[in-house]
């Protein structure tokens, strides 16, 4: 635990948006020390899978550097749930294959693979039976993680407490807001301290602190503990904020790929209806 | 063709879902919380509603046989023929029965909703096996409560069947006689014979509902659509089950 102390939050942050609501805030700082990620490189290529008549994905290839942010975006329907639920096995493709690490994907057996990949489902796929806490403690207690308790507890209340949800603890997920619900979702996810965090809609039902706070997690997750990650969204600004490169899925394909300002520069009319505001110039 | 096929699929998955659920019983001691967790709500959904029913049918089997034998002047029979009944064959369906109708529903609507919510999908991504995790400790409460409740049931039953037979003019039998003619025909092996049967129904109804729960695709229409299905189906495989295992407990003279 001695890398702890590099992790640790100096002063104020990496001066994101958000950073200010989470100065000082060492609990947080309890989840960021345990979190340790082997950082993981992912290959797709030639992934193709149909639903019946429906072909969903034709060929998508892509790249992802270890330690690398990587948003995906693309028009409603088009695909970008499945290509996450491939990639962390919940699907078998037609065809075309997925490494991660080097590794080929198992996917008639998520979680068993060679690295620990989480994803944060775009229903937040709670488990309603359980409470907060030990929605998000679940990982920890059932793989015997630690032999107290008191740690569980420990890293459950500073995954809560980053999410913004301390008070929450011991609330069942029924009677949370669909916003709560993510954040909740999120957290359960950073426990399982993944090599390779899959986020399918993080910021959908928050409200633009919020949507902040997620941001700036991500980007400490990057920086701090270098982990690779993939965020699906349709917030363009959050896009922006937290990507190394984005990936613009059309058609069943990846249509453009590249650093941000690659991305803006993009003349291609799929990718500039994603960027462009969306009320244009009546915008008041 | 359809209907034969989906015939051998459920029935291959139903087994398979047995076999693999049988499996993950080596870890029974570690799940021993969930395990009670189960136990507990089994109780809490059938013990006062099973009461009801035993006190009735044991009520019922009195009344329709009481006069019938008083007819013969062999009415002190009605504790043996009430006694009987119950352990060997109506103590056990109708808990089975109670059971499908109240913690199989739950459990098919449970688990239905888990895999259309993507629960079980977030299970899997933790590498938390659903049946382990959620089966087996279905599995082993119902295999356990099954017979306790249909030991339950017959005791009030019993009870039921006195009442009847003491307070019909027509019969008028006192407490003591119905007793010690129940004791006397009531023998272990009857016994034995009603806990075998009740613990086979558990295994029916738990692997029946668990299975058409994990089954289930879709939406909330399909949760609901799944419930039906599961409690039909165990129903059905109930009385199928009931009929050859009396032939395989004569068989063995385990009668
Ligand atoms: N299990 C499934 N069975 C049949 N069709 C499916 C299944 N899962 C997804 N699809 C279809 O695949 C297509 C892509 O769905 P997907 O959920 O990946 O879209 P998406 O890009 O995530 O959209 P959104 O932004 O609205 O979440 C849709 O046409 C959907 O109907
Ligand atoms: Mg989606």
């Amino acid at each position: 635990m001695a890398e702890q102390e590099g992790i640790r939050r100096e002063n104020g942050g990496n001066g994101g948006l958000g950073a200010a609501g989470r100065e000082g805030n060492h609990a947080g700082n309890v989840l960021l020390g345990y979190l340790k990620s082997a950082p993981v490189g992912v290959n797709i290529s030639g992934l193709t899978k149909s639903f019946g008549q429906n072909r969903v994905l034709k060929g998508v290839d892509l790249g992802i550097e270890p330690g690398e942010t990587v948003v995906i975006l693309g028009k409603s329907g088009t695909g970008k749930s499945v290509l996450l639920r491939h990639i962390i096995g919940l699907e078998r493709p037609d065809g075309g294959s997925i490494l991660i690490g080097g590794e080929p994907v198992e996917y008639d057996a998520p979680g068993k693979g060679e690295h620990v990949v989480a994803m944060v489902f775009q229903s937040s796929a709670l488990f309603n039976s359980l409470t907060v806490a030990d929605n998000v403690g679940l990982y920890l207690k059932e793989h015997k993680v630690f032999k107290d308790d008191g740690k569980v507890r420990q890293i459950v209340s500073s995954a809560l407490e980053i999410v913004g949800l301390s008070e929450k603890e011991d609330v069942m997920p029924s009677v949370l807001s669909g916003g709560m619900k993510r954040r909740v979702a999120t957290a359960r996810a950073l426990v399982m301290n993944p090599d390779l965090l899959l986020f399918d809609e993080p910021t959908a039902g928050l409200d633009p602190m919020m949507t902040r706070t997620i941001g700036d997690l991500i980007l400490d997750l990057k920086q701090k503990v270098e982990m690779t990650q993939i965020v699906v969204t349709h917030d363009i600004d959050l896009a922006f904020y937290v990507a190394d490169r984005i990936a613009v899925l059309s058609e069943g394909r990846i249509i453009e790929f590249g650093p941000p300002e690659q991305i803006r520069d993009c003349a291609k009319h799929a990718v500039q209806e994603f960027i462009t505001p969306q009320f244009g110039e009546n915008r008041r | 063709m359809n209907g034969v096929m989906s015939f051998f699929r459920v029935t291959g998955g139903l087994v398979s879902l047995l076999m693999e659920t049988l499996y993950w019983c080596k870890s029974v001691f570690k799940n021993t919380d969930k395990i009670t967790d189960q136990l507990l709500v089994i109780g809490y959904q059938t013990l006062p509603v099973g009461a009801l029913i035993a006190l009735f049918s044991g009520g019922v089997l009195a009344l329709q046989a009481g006069p019938t034998l008083a007819q013969f002047g062999i009415e002190e029979n009605v504790g043996g023929l009430v006694g009987l009944s119950l352990v060997k064959e109506i103590g056990p369906v109708m808990a089975a029965i109670l059971v499908a109708g109240r913690v199989g529903s739950a459990m098919a609507a449970e688990l239905a909703s888990m895999s259309v919510y993507e629960e079980i999908d977030a299970l899997k991504t933790m590498d938390i096996n659903p049946l382990r995790y959620l089966v087996m400790p279905r599995f082993i409460a119902t295999v356990l409560a099954l017979p306790v409740l249909v030991i339950y049931m017959d005791v009030i039953g019993w009870f039921g069947g006195a009442i009847v037979a003491a307070v019909n003019p027509d019969v008028h039998l006192s407490f003591t006689v119905y007793y010690r003619n129940l004791s006397e025909l009531v023998d272990f092996t009857a016994f034995v014979n009603g806990l075998i049967k009740a613990a086979v129904f558990g295994v029916i109804i738990s692997i029946v509902c668990c299975y058409v729960g994990l089954k289930t695709k879709g939406g909330p229409r399909e949760i609901g659509t799944s419930v039906t299905k599961a409690v039909v189906l165990s129903f059905v495989l109930v009385l199928v089950f009931d009929y050859y295992v009396t032939r395989i407990l004569l068989f063995l003279n385990i009668d």
